[in-house]
C-alpha cells in the first residue's frame, strides 16, 4: 500500500495528459494521489466516529489561516499604549473593531481553539471505543499523543497573547508550576517567562512559539499521523484487519476507495460541523464564557489577581488532577507531586496499547467489565473537566481526588482486567448495515 | 476504478453542483479575509480630511501639511511666479491639465481654485519621491540658466513648475497631484474633502 | 463508591455556592432599540467619558446608532473634533491614578468583562444593578458605598438624576432619601438605556453578527443537502 508501487501516468496525448506525465516523472503525483486516496482502501464500515479524523485536518487549517490573518494586526506587546492600555491587549480589540473583518477571523480563531479540541477529545475516544491504539497502530497512537501534546502548549501559549487578566495569571500560574520541580524549577521557571514575572519577554516568546515552532512541529507530527495510518490502513468499528481478506487483485474485500467514497461522506460530515461552529460563532462566540472567559475582556493587571481564575475548559481535567494533589509524599512538597500527576494524566495515554490486554479490539466484542470502566472513565473526566473550572472548595477537593485515583487505576489495572472480561466471538469480516 | 471515465449523468450532476454551492461559500468566505487588508478604521481615521489655517502664509511662502501620511503643499504664489506659468506653455508636458491629476475645479490655468493659492500633493508622479523647492530663476540654485523657478526632484531630475506642471522629457509622466480641498473660510482650507463632501 | 456518589449529586451544589452573593436585577432593556441606545450614548458621554474612557470605540461607530455625523458632533463629541477619533478620557490615566488612587477602568467593553462563566452576558445585569446600588456612607471618602461593589471607589455620578439612597441595616434594603430630578421608574430606564449603550458598545457589530448567522446557516443548509444527496448517490456502490 505504500505509495510508490504505482505506475507513473502515461500520456493520452492531450496537453493536461502531457503536463501530468512531466509531472509525474519528477514528481510521485500519481502514485501519493493513489496511494492515499483514490487507491487507500478504508474499511466501509465507519460510523460516526470516524468523521473527526478529517475534521480535526479542517479545524487546523481553519486555525493556521486564520492565524496567519491575525499576525498582521495583531502587536505582542506588554508596553501600555497612550490610552494606559498594553499595545497587545488593544491590538485584539482593535482587530475586533477597526480591522474590516476582523472580529470574524478572530471568532473563527478563537471558537476553532475550542473545536480543536472537542474534535480531538472525541477522536481519541473513538480510538478507545475501537481499539485503534492497538497492534500494528502504536506509533500512528503515539504521534496522535505528540499531537495532544503539542496541540496543549500551542493553546497555552497563545492563551497568553491577547494580554487579558485570565491570559496573565493563568500564564503565571502554569509556569510557576514548573518552579516545584525540585534543583532546577525556580531557574527553569526564569527561563520560560525570561523575566522575573510574566512579561514582555514572556509575551514575546510565546508568541515566537505559538506561530512558529509549535505549528511547525504540529504539521510535521499530523504529517507523520497520517502517514503510519496509511501504511498499517485503518481500523474500523468491528476491529478486524480488513487486509486479512483480500480478492484477485489484493485489494481488501471490506475496504472501498477513500476517494470518492470517504470523501463525499466527509464533506457531509465537514458541513454538519461547520453549522455547529457557525451557530457558536456567529450566535454565542463566548462560548457561555468558556470559550472566551470574561475576565479576559480586563488587560492584564500584574497587581490584581482576578477573585476566581480557572484555565480554559478543555485543561479543566488536568488542572482538577494538579489540585487533588494536597499531600507531600517522599520529602517532596504537594505542588511538585501535582505537576507530576498532571503529566502523567497526559502522558499515560501513550502507554494504552502496551496496558490493553484484551484479545479483542472493539467494544462491540468486549464484555461488560470494559463497558462500565469507559463509562466511569468518561464520567470521571467530566467531573474533574467541572470541578476545574470551579473555585477549590473541600468537597470538590474530595471528589476530585476519588476521580483522579479512578482516572490512573483506570489505566494502570488495564493490563489485568482487560483480559478477564466476557468476549463475544469476532466476525472474520466486518459488519455492515 | 471501474466507475471511472463512465461515470453516469446523475452522479456528474450532483458533483458539479455540489462542487458550485460548495465554491460560492468558499468564495464568500474569502470576504472577511481580503477585507481584512483594506486600510482599517485607524488608518481611515489617520487619512481624514485635514483641516489648514493659511492666515499666516506669506505671498512667495510655502507650507507643507500631512495627509494620508503625503506632504501636501500649500504654495502663496507671487504675481511673479503666477507670470512665469503662461511662458511655459510649450515647455510642460501637459500644459492645459488634460490629464486626470487635479479635481475638475482646479483644471484650468494655475491649478488652483484660488489663482494665487497653490495646494498639490508634494509625491513626484514618477517614483513617489518628494521634489525640493528651487523657486529662484536663472542659475542661482544650480539650476540651466531658462530656469524661471519650480521643483526639482532629487531622485530622477524631473522638474515641476509653479503649477506642478512637469517638464517635457522628464522622467515623471504627469503633473503633480492636487488633493481634492475646499476652502471653508477665506484662509481655512480643508484638504481631502470636496463641497460635495468627502 | 458511595461516597463518589454523594459528592456526585453534591457537584451541583458546589456550583452554585460559589457563584455571586448579591442578587442582581435583570437588565430590562435590548440592544436592538435605537432611541434607548441613543439615549445611552448621551448619557455616556456626559456622565461617564469625563473620567473613563471607551479607547477601542471610534465616534464613528455612533453612526451606527441611527444618528447623522452632524447630530454625532453636536452632542456627543467633547474630546475630539473628528468623527473617526477614539472615544479617549480628557485626563490623562496617569494624572488619574493621582487623583484616584487607581485609573478608573476602560468601559468599552465592561459589560463583556463584568460577565460569569456560564452566563456571559450577566455582565448587563451586574451593570443595571450596580449603577441603581450607590448609596450614602460618611464613612467612604466619596461619601458613597454600594451594595453590588463594596468600598467602591468610584462616587455616585447619577446622584443628581436618581437622588440619594441610604443603606437600612436592618432590612439590607436601599430607601430614596433625599428624591432626585427623576423619579425611580424614570431613572430605572436612564439606567438601562446607559446599560444598552454599554453592552452594544462591547461588540457594535453584535446584531450583525447574528443576522449574519443566520444566512450562513442557510447556505450551509443547503449545501448539506445537495452535498447528502451526493454522498447518498456514491454510497449506492457499497454493500
Amino acid at each position: 500500500m505504500a505509495a510508490g508501487n504505482f505506475e507513473k501516468y502515461k500520456s493520452d496525448g492531450s496537453l493536461a495528459g502531457n503536463a501530468l506525465e512531466w509531472l509525474d516523472a519528477r514528481f510521485p503525483a500519481t502514485s501519493m494521489w493513489k496511494g492515499h486516496l483514490s487507491e487507500y482502501y478504508a474499511p466501509k464500515n465507519f460510523n460516526f466516529w470516524y468523521f473527526f479524523g478529517s475534521l480535526a485536518l479542517l479545524v487546523l487549517v481553519i486555525q493556521i489561516v486564520t492565524g496567519i490573518f491575525l499576525v498582521m494586526h495583531y502587536k505582542p506587546d506588554a508596553a501600555l499604549n497612550a490610552n494606559g492600555v498594553p499595545i497587545a491587549f488593544a491590538s485584539v480589540e482593535y482587530i475586533m473593531r477597526d480591522v474590516s473583518g476582523g472580529w470574524l477571523i478572530r471568532y473563527m480563531h478563537s471558537t476553532g481553539a475550542s473545536a480543536f479540541f472537542i474534535v480531538v477529545y472525541l477522536h481519541m475516544f473513538r480510538g478507545l471505543l475501537y481499539g485503534s491504539y492497538r497492534k500494528p497502530r502504536e506509533l500512528t497512537w503515539l504521534f496522535g499523543v505528540g499531537i495532544f501534546l503539542c496541540l496543549m502548549g500551542e493553546a497555552f501559549f497563545g492563551y497568553l497573547l491577547p494580554w487579558g487578566q485570565m491570559s496573565f495569571w493563568g500564564a503565571q500560574v502554569i509556569v510557576n508550576l514548573f518552579s516545584a520541580i525540585p534543583v532546577i524549577g525556580p531557574d527553569l521557571s526564569i527561563i520560560i517567562r525570561g523575566d522575573f514575572v510574566v512579561g514582555d519577554a514572556t509575551l514575546n516568546r510565546f508568541f515566537s512559539f505559538h506561530v512558529i515552532a509549535f505549528p511547525l512541529v504540529l504539521i510535521g507530527l499530523v504529517a507523520a499521523h497520517v502517514l503510519a495510518l496509511h501504511e498499517t490502513g485503518s481500523n474500523n468499528p468491528d476491529g478486524v484487519e480488513i487486509k486479512a481478506n483480500k480478492d484477485a487483485n489484493g485489494i481488501p474485500l471490506d475496504g472501498i476507495p477513500f476517494h470518492p467514497y470517504y470523501t463525499v461522506k466527509d464533506i457531509v460530515g465537514v458541513i454538519v460541523f461547520l453549522m455547529v461552529f457557525s451557530a457558536v460563532m456567529f450566535w454565542a462566540p463566548e462560548g457561555g464564557g468558556y470559550f472566551l472567559e470574561t475576565p479576559n475582556f480586563y488587560p492584564a493587571d500584574p497587581l490584581k489577581t482576578p477573585p476566581h481564575i480557572a484555565p480554559v475548559w478543555y485543561f479543566t481535567p488536568f488542572y482538577s488532577i494538579l489540585r487533588a494533589v494536597t499531600f507531600p509524599l517522599f520529602g517532596i512538597d504537594a505542588k511538585f507531586w501535582g505537576v507530576v500527576a498532571m503529566g502523567a494524566s497526559v502522558v499515560i495515554f501513550a502507554f494504552l496499547p502496551w496496558l490493553d490486554r484484551s484479545p479483542v479490539k472493539s467494544i462491540r466484542y468486549r464484555g461488560p467489565i470494559y463497558k462500565t470502566l469507559l463509562t466511569i472513565f468518561v464520567i470521571c473526566f467530566f467531573i474533574l473537566g467541572y470541578l476545574g473550572t470551579l473555585s477549590p472548595s473541600p468537597m470538590g477537593e474530595l471528589v476530585s481526588q476519588i476521580c483522579s485515583v479512578f482516572y490512573f487505576g483506570f489505566f494502570l489495572a488495564m493490563p489485568w482486567w482487560s483480559r478477564m472480561d466476557k468476549f463475544s466471538p469476532v466476525p472474520d469480516r466486518v459488519t455492515f448495515k | 476504478m471501474s466507475n471511472q471515465g463512465k461515470m453516469d449523468c446523475g452522479r456528474r450532476r450532483l458533483v458539479v453542483a455540489t462542487a458550485a454551492v460548495g465554491g460560492a461559500g468558499a468564495v464568500a468566505a474569502l470576504v472577511p479575509f481580503v477585507s481584512s487588508l483594506l486600510p482599517s478604521e485607524r488608518a481611515k481615521a489617520a487619512g481624514a480630511p485635514v483641516e489648514v489655517d493659511i492666515s499666516k502664509l506669506e505671498p512667495g511662502q510655502m507650507m507643507t501639511v500631512e495627509w494620508r501620511g503625503k506632504p501636501v503643499w500649500i504654495i502663496n504664489r507671487t504675481k511673479d511666479m503666477l507670470d512665469t506659468l503662461p511662458k511655459l506653455a510649450d515647455a510642460v508636458a501637459d500644459p492645459k491639465s488634460e490629464k486626470q491629476q487635479q479635481p475638475a475645479y482646479a483644471q484650468n490655468d494655475t491649478r488652483s481654485i484660488k489663482p494665487e493659492i497653490m495646494v498639490v500633493v508634494g509625491i513626484c508622479t514618477h517614483l513617489g519621491c518628494s521634489p525640493s523647492q528651487k523657486f529662484k530663476a536663472g542659475a542661482d540654485e544650480g539650476m540651466p540658466g531658462e530656469w524661471l523657478g519650480g521643483f526639482l526632484c532629487p531622485c530622477h531630475g524631473s522638474t515641476f513648475d509653479f503649477a506642478g506642471r512637469v517638464f517635457k522629457a522628464k522622467p515623471a509622466p504627469t503633473n503633480l497631484e492636487v488633493p481634492p480641498h475646499v476652502y471653508l473660510a477665506d484662509t481655512r482650507i480643508m484638504i481631502g474633502e470636496d463641497k460635495k463632501g468627502a | 463508591m458511595k461516597k463518589f456518589l454523594i459528592a456526585l449529586l453534591f457537584a451541583p451544589v458546589i456550583a452554585f455556592a460559589s457563584g455571586g452573593n448579591v442578587h442582581l436585577d435583570k437588565w430590562p432593556g435590548s440592544v436592538g432599540d435605537k432611541p434607548a441606545l441613543q439615549n445611552g450614548a448621551k448619557l455616556f458621554v456626559n456622565y461617564c467619558l469625563n473620567c473613563h474612557g471607551a479607547s477601542y470605540m471610534r465616534y464613528k461607530n455612533l453612526l451606527d446608532l441611527g444618528l447623522t455625523e452632524q447630530q454625532v458632533k453636536e452632542n456627543l463629541m467633547f474630546t475630539s473634533d473628528k468623527i473617526g477619533e477614539l472615544m479617549r478620557v480628557a485626563a490623562r490615566s496617569d494624572e488619574q491614578k493621582l487623583w484616584f488612587g487607581a485609573t478608573p477602568p476602560d468601559l468599552t467593553i465592561i459589560a463583556r468583562a463584568r460577565g460569569e462563566a456560564g452566563n456571559a452576558a450577566a455582565g448587563a445585569d451586574w451593570l443595571y444593578t450596580y449603577l441603581r446600588s450607590f448609596y450614602r456612607d460618611a464613612n467612604r471618602p466619596t461619601g458613597w458605598n454600594n451594595v453590588v461593589f463594596e468600598n467602591v471607589g468610584m462616587p455616585h455620578i447619577l446622584y443628581g438624576l436618581q437622588g440619594q439612597q441610604v443603606l437600612n441595616h436592618e432590612t439590607h434594603k436601599l430607601e430614596l432619601a433625599v428624591p432626585g430630578s427623576m423619579a425611580p421608574a424614570e431613572f430605572d430606564k436612564a439606567v438601562s438605556d446607559l446599560v444598552g449603550f454599554m453592552v452594544w458598545m462591547g461588540e457594535p457589530q453584535q446584531e450583525f453578527r447574528r443576522t449574519l448567522g443566520w444566512f450562513v446557516l442557510a447556505f450551509l443548509a443547503v449545501l448539506f443537502v445537495v452535498a447528502y444527496a451526493l454522498k447518498k448517490e456514491y454510497w449506492k456502490d457499497i454493500h
